[in-house]
C-alpha cells in the first residue's frame, strides 16, 4: 500500500536531522497559523498562488530562493565545521552517512533551487519591462513553470523528513549512483526533484525566448535590446538546449533504478562514462545559464551609476553570443583524467580557455564603461566590483584547470571547489544580490536600505576570501573534495580559517535579513514616487513602481539603445496619452498549482514506489491540464477608465506626494 | 587574508605537496601550472588595479574626473581588449596542446631503466596492489625503485575512482570493465601519500595508500619480504578482499592467481556480456 515507505524512513535515529524536521515543522505550522489568523488565505490564493502575473511569479521565485540559500548555507556551515573538527582522533559529529548527504545536498539546492531561480525570478521581474512588453508570452505557462520548480525544491527537503538524500555528491555519478551502490531512497530523490523542477526550466526558457523574440516594444530591433534582455536571451537557448539532456541522462539512470536496465551499470554493456558525458554536456552549459544573466544585471548596474552609456555594447552581445556556442564544446574539461588521449583532452581545453577571450573583453568594457563616468557607490555597485575582483580570479584559476595537464594535479582537489565557488558566489550570487538591490524598487516602490546591503557586502566579500583562500591552499596540499575525516596537521588551520570564513558569510546573511526588516520598516522614507529611481537608462524605468499589473498604459516606441535615457533627453518621457485604451490580460488561475500539487504527489510516489499514488498523481496532472484547455473564459479587458485611474494615480503621486496611501 | 598568509608561511611550503614533486612528471606538471599563472596574471594584474582605479577616480564626487556619459565606443580600446587577451590563450592554446601531449599519463615514460609495471583495482574502499612481474600482490601499499618508470595499469572492482599520488603527479580514474594508464617515475626516496581523489561512498575518507619510493636494493628485500607472507590471492580471495571494508590495513600476498587483473576487467567488460554478472 505505501510502497517502500514505513515508520523506519523517520530519521528518529539521527538528532541533527530529527532537529531540523522539528524546526521545519514549527516554522511551517507558525506560518500556517499566522495566515489563518490574519485571514488571508483568500488574500493569499487570489493575489499570489494563482497569478500569472510575471513580476509577481518573479518575486515567488525571489523569495523560495533565497528559504534555499538558508537551507543550502546550514549544509555548507554543517560541512565546514564538520572539517574544522574531524582530525586525528576526532571524528567530527556527521559520520559518512550524513555528512554525505549534506555535500550532496548543498550542492543541488544551491545549483537547481537558489541559483537559478533567482536567476530566472530577477528575469522575470525585469525582461517584460525592458522590452515593453504587458507580460510574457504565455502566463499560464510560466505560472506552471514555478510551481513545479517549487515542486523540485519541496521534494528535497522532504528528504529530511522521510529517507533520506542522495549520497553521491551532486554530481550523482553511476555506478555509484545505482541501486547496487546506493539503495536507498536518497538518488530517487535527486532524480524526481530534478526531472521535475527541470521541466518547469525547460518550460521557462521556451517561454522567455518566444517573449523576448515575439513581444519587443516596437523598434526594438536585436541590436537595441537592453544588456540583461539579451543576456537573458541566450540563457533560454541555453536552458533549451541543454535541459533536456540532463532530463534524457537522469531518466536513463532511473530505467537502471527501477526497470533493471543497463544504461549505466558495471555490467551487461553499461557504461557509466556515458552519464558523465552526458551530465555534463548540460552541465557546462548550466554554468553559462547562471552566469550569463548575472552579467547582464552588472551592465546594466554599471551603465546606470555611472549615469554613462555602456561601453563596447555591440563587442559585449558578440562576446555573450560567443560564450553561449562554445559553452556547448567544452564540457569533457569536468573529466579530462578519464583518460581520453592527449587529442581530445587538449580540443576540450582549448575549447575551454577560448571562452576566456570574450569574458576578458566583457570584464574590460565593463571598466571602461566606469572609465569617464560619475560612479555612485550603491550597494549595487559595491557587488559588481566586487564581482570584477572576485571573478578575474575565478576565470584565472578556471584557465588554469582548462590545461589538461594541470588539471591531472588539480582535479578534484579543494583547489577546484574553491574555483567554482569564486566564479559562482563572485560571479553568480554577487550578481543576483546586485540585481535584487537594483530592481527591488521597481517591485515594491521602495528602496533597500543601504547601510545594511552594504554591511552584507562586506561580510560576503571578507567572508568569500576568508572561507576559499584556504581551500586553494588546500588543493596545493593535495587535499582532495568530499573527504569526511583526515590526519595532516597542515591541513587543519587553514580549515578552522575556512570555517570561520563561512561564519562570516553567515553574518552576511543575517544581515540581508535585517536589511530586508529595516528597509520595510522604513519604507516610507525609502520610497520611490518617481518610478525612476536610480535615473535609469532602459524602458522598466519609465513606468510607475511598483508597475501597474499592465505594465505599460501605452506600448512604447523604441528609437534608441537606451530608450527611456533617450525619452528623458529628448522630452518623451513627459509625453501623456491624449486617451488610454482598453488593455487584454489573462485571468489568473489555479490550474498552476494544481498541477503543482499533483506533481508533488506523482514525485513522492515515484520515489517511494507508491504506485497507485503515483497514477493518482499522473492522472491528476493530465486531467487538470485538459480541463484547462477547455477553460475559455481565461482572459479579460481592463477598461480605458480604469487604467486613466491608475495613470493619473502615479502622475499625482510624482507630482505631489499624494501616493502614500498605497 | 593576512591570517591566511601567516598560517601559509607557518606551515612552511613543505606542505604543499603539490608544489614541492619528487617526480619528473609532477615537476613538470607544477612547472606548468606556475608558467600558465604567470602568463595570466599579465591580465589579472591589471584589470584588478584598473577596477579601483577606475571606481575610485570616476567617483561620483570627484568633479575634476571627466565625464562623458554619451562615449561608449573606442575602436583602438576594443581593438586591444580582444587582441591582448587572444594573444594570452595563444600562448596558453601552444602551452595546452603540447603538454598535453608530453604529460599524456597513457604514454610510457623515456627512461633508461626497464619500467615496473604495476596493476591497480580500486576496490570498495581499498586499493589492490598487483605486481604481475614478481608474482605479488599488496593492499594499500606499493613500493617500486626510485628512478625507474612505474607502470600503472588501472581498473575498478567496484564504482570509479581516481588514483593519485599528488606527489608525483597526474591522477587517473579507474573505471570497472575498462583499463587506464599511467606512467609515473620518482626522482627523490620517500614516503608518499595515496589516495582516492574521487569519491566513491562512505569508506572514501579512509582510502588512502602509501607510495614508498627507495632504492632497487630495498625494494629487493621488500619484494622479499612479501613472499614469505602466508597470504595467497586466488579468485575466491579477491571476491572476498572486494567486500566493502573501511580504513583497510596494510595486506601482502605472497602469490597471485596469474592474469587476475585481466579477469576483474572482464567481469565488467562491454564486450563480454556475461550472464554471470556481478551486478
Amino acid at each position: 500500500m505505501l510502497g517502500k515507505l514505513s515508520l523506519s524512513a523517520l530519521p528518529l535515529d539521527i538528532p541533527i536531522q530529527m532537529g531540523a524536521v522539528l524546526f521545519m515543522v514549527l516554522v511551517g505550522a507558525a506560518i500556517l497559523a499566522a495566515i489563518t489568523y490574519k485571514r488571508k488565505w483568500k488574500w493569499l490564493w487570489k493575489e499570489w498562488l494563482t497569478t500569472v502575473d510575471h513580476k509577481k511569479i518573479g518575486v515567488m521565485y525571489i523569495l523560495v530562493a533565497f528559504v534555499m540559500l538558508l537551507r543550502g548555507g546550514v549544509d555548507a556551515l554543517m560541512m565546514r565545521s564538520q572539517l574544522a573538527l574531524s582530525y586525528g582522533s576526532n571524528y567530527g559529529y556527521l559520520p559518512p552517512n550524513h555528512y554525505d548527504q549534506v555535500f550532496s545536498a548543498h550542492g543541488v539546492i544551491m545549483i537547481f533551487f537558489m541559483a537559478m531561480p533567482f536567476l530566472i525570478g530577477l528575469i522575470n521581474i525585469a525582461v517584460p519591462l525592458q522590452i515593453g512588453s504587458r507580460d510574457v508570452a504565455f502566463p499560464f505557462l510560466n505560472s506552471i513553470s514555478f510551481w513545479l520548480f517549487v515542486v523540485g525544491a519541496v521534494l528535497v527537503n522532504l528528504s529530511l523528513v522521510f529517507g533520506e538524500f542522495a549520497k553521491t555528491g551532486w554530481v550523482a555519478y553511476p555506478p555509484l549512483s545505482e541501486l547496487r551502490y546506493s539503495p536507498g531512497v536518497g538518488v530517487d530523490y535527486y532524480i524526481w526533484s530534478l526531472e521535475i523542477a527541470g521541466a518547469g526550466t525547460l518550460l521557462t526558457g521556451i517561454n522567455f525566448l518566444v517573449t523576448i523574440i515575439k513581444m519587443r516594444a516596437p523598434g526594438m530591433t536585436l541590436m537595441k535590446m537592453p544588456v540583461f534582455t539579451w543576456t537573458a536571451l541566450c540563457t533560454n537557448v541555453l536552458i533549451i538546449g541543454a535541459f533536456p539532456i540532463l532530463t534524457v541522462a537522469l531518466a536513463l539512470l532511473a530505467l537502471d533504478r527501477y526497470l533493471g536496465m543497463h544504461f549505466f551499470t558495471n555490467s551487461l554493456g553499461g557504461n557509466a562514462m556515458m552519464y558523465v558525458n552526458l551530465f555534463w554536456a548540460w552541465g557546462h552549459p548550466e554554468v553559462y545559464i547562471l552566469i550569463l544573466p548575472a552579467f547582464g544585471v552588472f551592465s546594466e548596474v554599471l551603465a546606470t551609476f555611472s549615469g554613462k552609456r555602456l561601453f563596447g555594447y555591440t563587442s559585449m552581445i558578440y562576446a555573450t553570443l560567443a560564450i553561449t556556442v562554445l559553452s556547448f564544446l567544452v564540457w569533457l574539461h569536468h573529466f579530462f583524467t578519464m583518460g581520453s588521449g592527449a587529442n581530445v583532452n587538449a580540443f576540450f581545453g582549448i575549447a575551454t580557455m577560448i571562452i576566456a577571450i570574450p569574458t576578458g573583453v566583457k570584464i574590460f568594457n565593463w571598466l571602461f564603461t566606469i572609465y569617464r563616468g560619475r560612479l555612485k557607490f550603491t550597494s549595487a555597485v559595491m557587488w559588481t566590483l566586487g564581482f570584477l575582483v572576485t571573478f578575474t580570479i575565478g576565470g584565472m584559476t578556471g584557465v588554469m584547470m582548462a590545461i589538461p595537464a594541470a588539471d591531472f594535479l588539480l582535479h578534484n582537489s579543494l583547489f577546484l571547489v574553491a574555483h567554482f565557488h569564486t566564479v559562482i558566489i563572485g560571479g553568480v550570487v554577487f550578481g543576483v544580490f546586485a540585481g535584487l538591490t537594483y530592481w527591488f524598487p521597481k517591485i515594491f516602490g521602495f528602496k533597500l536600505d543601504e547601510k545594511f546591503g552594504k554591511r552584507a557586502f562586506w561580510c560576503w566579500f571578507i567572508g568569500f576570501y576568508l572561507a576559499f583562500i584556504p581551500l586553494y591552499i588546500l588543493g596545493f596540499m593535495g587535499m582532495t573534495r568530499r573527504l569526511n575525516h583526515y590526519d595532516n596537521p597542515a591541513w587543519h588551520p587553514l580549515l578552522l580559517i575556512a570555517a570561520a570564513g563561512a561564519g562570516v558569510i553567515a553574518l552576511g546573511v543575517l544581515f540581508q535579513i535585517i536589511q530586508v526588516y529595516v528597509s520595510v520598516r522604513k519604507r516610507h522614507e525609502n520610497r520611490d514616487l518617481t518610478g525612476d529611481p536610480w535615473d535609469g537608462r532602459t524602458l522598466e524605468w519609465s513606468v510607475a513602481s511598483p508597475p501597474p499589473f499592465y505594465n505599460f498604459a501605452e506600448i512604447p516606441v523604441v528609437k534608441d539603445r537606451d530608450a527611456y535615457w533617450e525619452m528623458k533627453h529628448n522630452g518623451a518621457a513627459q509625453h501623456k496619452p491624449s486617451e488610454y485604451h482598453k488593455i487584454h490580460l489573462p485571468k489568473n488561475t489555479g490550474a498552476g498549482v494544481i498541477i503543482g500539487a499533483f506533481s508533488l504527489i506523482l514525485g513522492f510516489a515515484l520515489i517511494w514506489h507508491i504506485w497507485w499514488m503515483a497514477i493518482v498523481g499522473l492522472l491528476g496532472v493530465i486531467v487538470t491540464l485538459i480541463a484547462r484547455t477547455f477553460n475559455y473564459d481565461a482572459d479579460y479587458y481592463v477598461p480605458a477608465e480604469e487604467v486613466k485611474r491608475i495613470e493619473d494615480g502615479h502622475s499625482q503621486a510624482m507630482a505631489g506626494g499624494v501616493g502614500h496611501g498605497r | 587574508m593576512l591570517s591566511v598568509g601567516v598560517v601559509v608561511l607557518l606551515s612552511g611550503c613543505s606542505s604543499l605537496t603539490v608544489l614541492n614533486p619528487k617526480g619528473q612528471v609532477g615537476a613538470d606538471e607544477r612547472n606548468l601550472i606556475l608558467t600558465a599563472g604567470a602568463l595570466m596574471l599579465i591580465v589579472v594584474i591589471p584589470v584588478i588595479v584598473m577596477t579601483f582605479l577606475f571606481a575610485w577616480k570616476f567617483r561620483e564626487s570627484n568633479k575634476k574626473a571627466k565625464y562623458s556619459p554619451e562615449w561608449a565606443h573606442s575602436k583602438k580600446i576594443e581593438a586591444v581588449v580582444w587582441i591582448v587577451p587572444g594573444v594570452i590563450v595563444l600562448a596558453l592554446a601552444i602551452l595546452a596542446w603540447t603538454t598535453s601531449h608530453s604529460l599524456d599519463p597513457f604514454k610510457p615514460l623515456a627512461a633508461k631503466a626497464k619500467p615496473i609495471k604495476i596493476e591497480v583495482v580500486s576496490l570498495d574502499w581499498k586499493w589492490l596492489f598487483i605486481y604481475p612481474d614478481q608474482h605479488i600482490a599488496t593492499v594499500n601499499q606499493i613500493t617500486f625503485p626510485t628512478n625507474v618508470p612505474v607502470d600503472f595499469y588501472l581498473t575498478s572492482g567496484s564504482v570509479m575512482n581516481a588514483f593519485f599520488i599528488p606527489q608525483l603527479g597526474s591522477q587517473i580514474y579507474t573505471m570497472a570493465g575498462m583499463e587506464t594508464q599511467l606512467h609515473l617515475i620518482a626522482n627523490k626516496a620517500g614516503t608518499y601519500d595515496g589516495i582516492s581523489a574521487n569519491f566513491s561512498g562512505r569508506g572514501f575518507s579512509g582510502m588512502t595508500f602509501a607510495a614508498i619510493a627507495t632504492s632497487e636494493m630495498q625494494f629487493n628485500d621488500w619484494v622479499d619480504k612479501i613472499k614469505q607472507s602466508p597470504k595467497k590471492l586466488d579468485l575466491y580471495g579477491y571476491d572476498e578482499l572486494a567486500e566493502p571494508s573501511q580504513n583497510n590495513p596494510v595486506e601482502y600476498f605472497s602469490s597471485v592467481k596469474p592474469h587476475l587483473f585481466d579477469a576483474i576487467i572482464d567481469r565488467y567488460s562491454s564486450e563480454r556480456m556475461s550472464s554471470t554478472s556481478m551486478e
